[in-house]
């Protein structure tokens, strides 16, 4: 068993092993729902002769509608006369184990064994379907078509055996790579696949799936491909491409967002012993950074140190720009001030303001989050090299294909002639599905007639990311005599992700769907509203994306109801959500996108959620007595399409200095393909989440981010995390949900509350800690 | 000037610019790409490399004071307690993006090597200075144990 990645050094020269290979392209028909329109695409099954290039307009030849063929995803397997099984990966591996699970999905359909899999990662094509590996969606939205790819494959190979035999397929059956006929003759897939490669694929509903029963490695805990590599130094990732021939360069880049150069002085640098030339790049044009470059000055080097030197050498004056004034606590204020005013509804149920006017009591309170930033480990880096006009680029991206389409656009050449090898990420987060980092090396070789790779440092990283926004909450309640919600109002106030791709004032109705206006309130009068906010830094996806502070303020805000009512938070909480039902957000005027996924298959259900609450508090042994200075804190959120309830122990001394005794974590993520890595994902989606919610501040300060590296950008180390965290995934059927994103959400809020109930605290305003290693121990939160 | 250094057991020629941190010498000039680039500042562990058996940041620690020493990167380190570590990595599948674990395995090795049974607090010391941002680091403290108990 080994996996190829894309290797400059061999991908060139190396000649394919002798195989005869076939390509089955998975096209079969289904409909994908996005949001409340549904856009069908056809899909059909085609396959090529041996030794046929795979070009998409080959392999779609057989099939009549061409454009619905090219945004259709294909599945490429090919299977070698020795039995290898070669599955062209298309998704991108940052931890998540992604390689693992699709082959996973696509071998257990084929029925073949696990060690003649080898893997080739996919380079960012149209052909294969969506590749942006973003919004865990690798398994939810693709499990059917693995499958199906498998599925199919394996039935063209056992009709090509029973065509050898001259039996009809129905006698024949096949176990792991081996076919046979119920006279006890066999052939294996490698004995039949060019025969196999010539045959009809089968009608998408000819191809019998396997039951659940069947399954041998879905739901199973194979283990990863690329963990033994990754223990001896092997894996490559994207800041260890090496071409022939090929220069270093680092990028001073605007330290404002579409700041340019005043005046730039480049002979200090020139003189840095092995820097060999100093390029200025295009400033990004129009009004968005989206994925543009931001301009400023390469130093290209015989090695990165030499370039890092040389970038030191750079004598450049700067023009701040229209993002000069940036300044995150006067920011922060107009947030906030923003959030106590109304702003546009985006959810309207019954009357909030009646409903207020006639509760018993009313409850206020006030949420801040600060910026982030992803800062995966390995940060961004690419290699470019041209070669006639054409652009070959090996990136840790999590989207190929954008990386693919942006290059072409900004470079001026076709698609066809942009490469994007994926390599390894070492970790994405949300950050490596911007591809400027791509663009950046495609400009810089072209300029530098050689091969060229950049690397970020982390400063560039931590100072030039596409932060997450920064947020301030207004939450109000209205209380009958019981103590129950009657009215509830929720305004949310931070920077778009949007305002990166074009004009853009206020949260998308995509953000707010990300645990805003699909809160699951059982409250008669509710209302979700959105406040105005320009961005004056990139604004990006980050892990769970606007999640975090969506939930941090709901689950906090629970649990505030809770006190204020004097009642257990987790019953009020179950209170709360209310009955077994589906919630319906049309009626409350909302078009919910539902992470593209269709309400039918994937209702937002209360009956659900509950009982991932129930399980945790379980788990947590809620309601027990804790030791002094101790509290246990709860809460639970859908995102993703996915269920998870957390419960997380905190200790508190006296110098107010935090530890974790415990953390629990109930996930229903439905049908889950492998749960040993659905654990570790729960695990790291929540450490990343208390990291943030501890640690994780940027600000900026004349339109500059003030943070560089590590430690002023803090993120969690080992002396500081729990020892454990206790994951335990619900039995479930239901189709799949997310499972890389879905831990980080419920962290934050579970943790104020644990805060809130060892010391009578209620932090509204994350980073809990930032630079202190104490808490701050104050009357206010 | 080139100088030679002594990389995983076999004398190299390298000539790079005085002060150039052993980390580019790796990576750049020797293409020993296992060892990883994190922070530059001696904040995170990626870079960490055994230098006569002590583990040190590469990312600044200049070539040419290791001039004379033995260097080992994780592409070569081995051993005993080098291949509890991986076993008990493996085992416990540690690894998510799995890109500052060259530097998590470096530390551990020299940890398990000088301290036969860790406790929590010797961890915290050995281990503090690596960061892992996909946060492994409760199997990294249950591995090293692991690791620790079949040494
Ligand atoms: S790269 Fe050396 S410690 Fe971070
Ligand atoms: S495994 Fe990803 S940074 Fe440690």
């Amino acid at each position: 068993m080994f996996m190829h990645l894309a290797q400059p050094q061999t991908a060139a020269h190396e000649t394919p092993p002798k195989t005869i290979s076939f390509e089955i392209v998975n096209l079969s028909r289904r409909r994908f729902v996005k949001g409340a329109s549904g856009a069908a695409f056809t899909l059909a099954i085609a396959a090529c002769a041996p030794n046929k290039p795979s070009t998409v307009s080959e392999a779609v030849a057989p099939i009549p509608d061409n454009s619905a063929v090219a945004s259709g995803p294909l599945v490429f397997i090919s299977i070698a006369a020795d039995g290898r099984t070669q599955i062209t990966n298309p998704r991108s591996e940052m931890g998540q184990q992604v390689i693992t699970t699709v082959a996973q999905m696509i071998a257990d359909e084929l029925e073949v064994a696990w060690d003649k899999l080898e893997i080739k990662q996919a380079v960012g094509d149209a052909k294969y379907g969506d590749q942006n590996t973003d919004g865990s969606t690798s398994v939810r939205n693709h499990f059917k078509r693995f499958r199906m790819a498998g599925a199919s494959m394996r039935q063209m190979l056992t009709q090509a055996a029973a065509n050898e035999w001259g039996v009809d397929i129905s006698e024949c059956s096949s176990e792991l790579g081996v076919i046979k006929h119920s006279s006890g003759k066999t052939l294996t897939y490698g004995d039949v696949a060019a025969a196999a490669s010539q045959l009809e694929v089968p009608a998408e509903d000819s191809v019998k799936l396997k039951s659940r029963k069947e399954w041998r490695y879905i739901g199973k805990d194979q283990t990863s491909f690329t963990i033994p590599d990754v223990i001896r130094g092997k894996g490559t990732y994207g800041i260890d491409v090496r071409v022939p021939n090929m220069l270093y360069a680092v990028v001073a880049r605007p330290p404002t967002v579409f700041g340019r150069i005043k005046s730039l002085n480049d002979r200090a640098a020139l003189a840095v012993r092995g820097v060999t030339k100093v390029i200025r790049l295009p400033d990004p044009q129009g009004e968005a950074a989206a994925f543009q470059q931001l301009g400023g000055v390469a130093v290209i080097a015989t090695d990165t140190w030499a370039a890092i030197q040389g970038r030191e050498a750079l004598e450049i004056e700067w023009e701040a720009g229209a993002n000069g004034n940036y300044d995150s606590e006067s920011y922060g204020r107009q947030l906030r001030a923003t959030a106590r005013k109304s702003g546009a509804v985006k959810l309207k149920r019954g009357d909030v303001a009646a409903a207020m006017e006639g509760a018993a009591k009313t409850v206020t309170a006030e949420y801040y989050a600060a910026h982030l930033s992803q800062s995966p480990m390995e940060p961004p880096s690419a290699t470019a090299q041209w070669t006639d006009g054409k652009v070959e680029c090996w990136a840790c991206t999590q989207n190929p294909q954008a990386a693919r389409s942006t290059v072409a656009a900004i470079c001026g050449i076709p698609e066809e002639d942009v490469t994007i090898h994926v390599t390894l990420l070492g970790g994405g987060f949300g950050r490596k599905s911007k591809p400027d980092f791509i663009v950046e090396a495609a400009l810089i070789a072209r300029e530098a007639g050689a091969p060229v790779k950049v690397t970020w440092t982390r400063e560039d990283d931590v100072r030039h990311g596409y932060f997450h926004a920064v947020s301030a909450q207004y939450m109000q309640a209205g209380l009958d005599a019981a103590g129950k919600p009657t009215a509830m109002l929720h305004r949310t106030v931070f920077p778009s992700i949007n305002s990166t791709f074009g004009p853009a004032d206020e949260g998308s109705n995509f953000e707010l769907s990300l645990g805003a206006t699909d809160a699951p309130w059982a409250v008669p009068n509710l209302q979700v509203e959105v406040g105005k906010a320009k961005a004056h830094i990139r604004i990006g996806w980050l892990r769970s994306v606007a999640n975090v502070y969506h939930a941090f303020a709901n689950q906090s805000f629970a649990a505030e109801l809770a006190e204020a009512a004097g009642q257990d938070p987790k019953d009020y909480l179950l209170a709360m959500i209310g009955s077994d039902r589906q919630i319906d957000l049309s009626k409350d005027g909302v078009t919910y996108p539902n992470y593209g996924a269709s309400l039918e298959e994937h209702p937002i259900d209360t009956a659900r959620m509950k009982a991932v609450l129930n399980k945790v508090a379980d788990m947590a042994k809620w309601g027990r007595d804790v030791p002094d200075g101790h509290g246990l804190g709860i809460s639970v959120h859908r995102s993703f399409l996915s269920y998870v309830a957390t419960a997380i122990e905190v200790a508190v001394d006296a110098e107010g200095k935090i530890s974790f005794p415990g953390i629990w974590v109930a996930v229903d993520a439905g049908t889950v393909v492998n749960p040993a890595n659905t654990k570790v994902q729960m695990e790291g989606g929540t450490l990343y989440g208390i990291s943030n919610a501890l640690y994780g501040e940027i600000t900026a300060k004349n339109g500059v981010v003030e943070q560089g590296n590590f430690p002023d950008w803090r993120v969690m180390r080992i002396n500081e995390s729990p020892h454990k965290v206790e994951v335990h995934i619900m039995e479930s059927d239901a189709p799949p949900g997310g499972v890389g994103e879905p831990g980080t959400p419920t962290a934050a809020p579970a943790l104020a509350n644990a805060i809130f109930a060892a010391t009578g605290q209620r932090l509204r305003s994350l980073p809990l800690l930032g630079q202190n290693d104490r808490l701050k121990m104050t009357k206010e939160g | 000037m080139a100088i030679t250094l002594k990389i995983n057991g076999k004398n190299k020629s390298v000539d790079a610019a005085e002060g150039t941190p052993l980390l580019w010498v790796l990576r750049d000039h020797m293409g020993l790409t296992g060892t990883k680039f994190g922070c530059g500042v001696a904040q995170c562990g990626a870079c960490t490399v055994h230098v006569d058996g002590v583990p040190i940041r590469s990312c600044i620690t200049a070539h040419e004071d290791v001039e004379g020493s033995d260097v080992t990167t994780i592409e070569a380190a081995s051993g005993k307690v080098a291949d509890a570590i991986r076993a008990a990595w493996e085992e416990l599948a540690v690894p998510q993006c799995g890109y500052c674990q060259a530097g998590q395995i470096m530390s551990a090795i020299n940890l398990l090597e000088t301290n036969k049974s860790p406790t929590d607090d010797d961890i915290d010391n050995a281990m503090s200075g690596n960061i892992c941002r996909c946060a492994t680091y409760v199997r990294i403290r249950a591995a090293i144990k692991d690791a620790a108990k079949s040494v």
